[in-house]
């Protein structure tokens, strides 16, 4: 790829959905975007760019997408689901007993195993059964990943990091070699196509989000943004999961590590209570 | 360093196995079928036992059943390795003692989920 090619790629993908694109990843980013080309049956890379920068609206969406990097797995960061399972969540079902009302987001979900980790972990508990309303939503900036989420039919590949041999038999359904999660909980999750600079309006009073391994995608400033809008997002006794490699930093004075508990943070007004739980 | 009984009648699927787990700080052994597993054990019991299923002589669900028997059996931590990947084989190994079950073909991020799973990561 031309290096100007590059440039435009670069500054079009980061317009539209803040991630960045570094040139020494060229070579993966020439493999995405192959695939595109494929799909839209363009002859080169050359071609496809060619037709991008004359404003193709469809064209431009699907290379965003197959921009992002979907890696994922069941309980990704697995200390993190357990301090969330054995601490935060028993005391967050205390505080909310009167409401029974549990609002999780899921905001960059890939395939669908993070959202579905946190159904299992709320199926464990019955809380529908107990009378629970609870509302767990799942985005993705790639309608592909979300398609692919709302059918929750996994490789047994993909099924074997994450998943001790018990939970998969209890929560999945044999394919010939793929396993599909139960419908009960696969109805758990409202999966839906959203790009994190859009407003997050129609999200509000949200005991949990995770938002994890996607912020560190993004330069400093569409991360604050991100962070400043999920601040507002969150209950102020809420929840914010991050991934293993990420911390809030761009809003040190917004968010406060949960004590303990990897990747867990809170409102920095909100600390000492959570330092209880750890 | 947590020693580990590579049981399997292929000689790469043992080599593959053991490299794997050597790279991941695990002394290994070998065994190619269930009776001379079992010799090993009696020998040194393993924490780990990384298990076939069809085999010669003795076949892994016919060598655990035989190892949870034994003196000390109960305690190596055992995980079915196998291309036996269907639901009935896996509740057979879960009844029989069995702790984790690798679906076949593996690779290192499948054996070292599994082995967080067990608590030997």
């Amino acid at each position: 790829m031309k290096p100007e090619d590059f440039s435009f790629l670069a500054q079009m993908v980061r317009r539209r959905s803040g991630l960045v694109l570094p040139i020494h990843k060229a070579p993966l980013i020439e493999g995405r975007l192959t695939t595109v080309m494929r799909r839209f049956g363009f002859r080169s890379v050359n071609a496809l760019i060619h037709e991008l920068r004359h404003g193709r609206d469809t064209l431009a969406r699907a290379v965003t997408e197959a921009m992002t990097t979907n890696e994922s797995s069941f309980f990704r960061d697995r200390p993190s689901f357990d301090k969330f399972r054995e601490v935060l969540l028993p005391q967050l079902l205390q505080e909310r007993v009167r409401s029974k009302r549990l609002r999780i987001w899921s905001a960059a979900c890939a395939a669908g195993q993070e959202p579905y980790s946190i159904a299992m972990i709320l199926d464990d508990l019955k809380l529908q059964a107990k009378g629970w309303s609870i509302d767990l939503i799942a985005t993705d900036l790639s309608s592909e990943m979300i398609a692919r989420a709302e059918e929750g039919l996994y490789s047994h590949y993909e099924v074997q990091r994450g998943l001790a041999i018990r939970r998969l038999v209890a929560n999945f359904t044999q394919e010939g070699g793929n396993w599909r999660i139960h419908e009960n909980l696969r109805r758990m999750v409202s999966f839906r196509q959203f790009n994190l600079l859009d407003s997050f309006g129609w999200l509000d009073d949200l005991d949990v989000i995770l938002c994890r391994n996607v912020l560190l995608y993004f330069d400093q400033k569409t991360k604050s943004q991100v962070l400043e809008k999920i601040a507002e997002t969150l209950q102020p006794d809420g929840i914010l999961m991050l991934g293993h490699a990420e911390t809030p930093d761009a809003a040190v004075n917004t968010f406060s590590p949960v004590s303990h508990a990897p990747n867990l943070y809170t409102h920095a007004g909100n600390t000492q209570q959570r330092l209880a739980a750890g | 360093m947590k020693h580990c009984l590579v049981v399997d009648d292929s000689r790469v699927i043992r080599k593959v196995a053991c490299r794997i787990l050597e790279d991941l700080h695990f002394k290994t052994g070998e065994a190619e079928d269930g009776v001379s597993a079992l010799a090993a054990c009696r020998a040194k019991m393993p924490e780990l036992i990384l298990l076939d299923w069809n085999m010669p002589n003795m076949n892994g669900i016919e060598f655990l059943k035989t190892l949870r028997k034994e003196r000390g059996g109960d305690r190596p931590v055992v995980v079915f390795c196998t291309t036996e990947n269907d639901v009935a084989h896996i509740s057979e190994a879960l009844d029989a003692g069995a702790n984790e079950y690798i679906m076949k073909p593996f690779d290192r991020s499948i054996i070292e989920a599994k082995l967080a799973e067990v608590g030997l990561s």
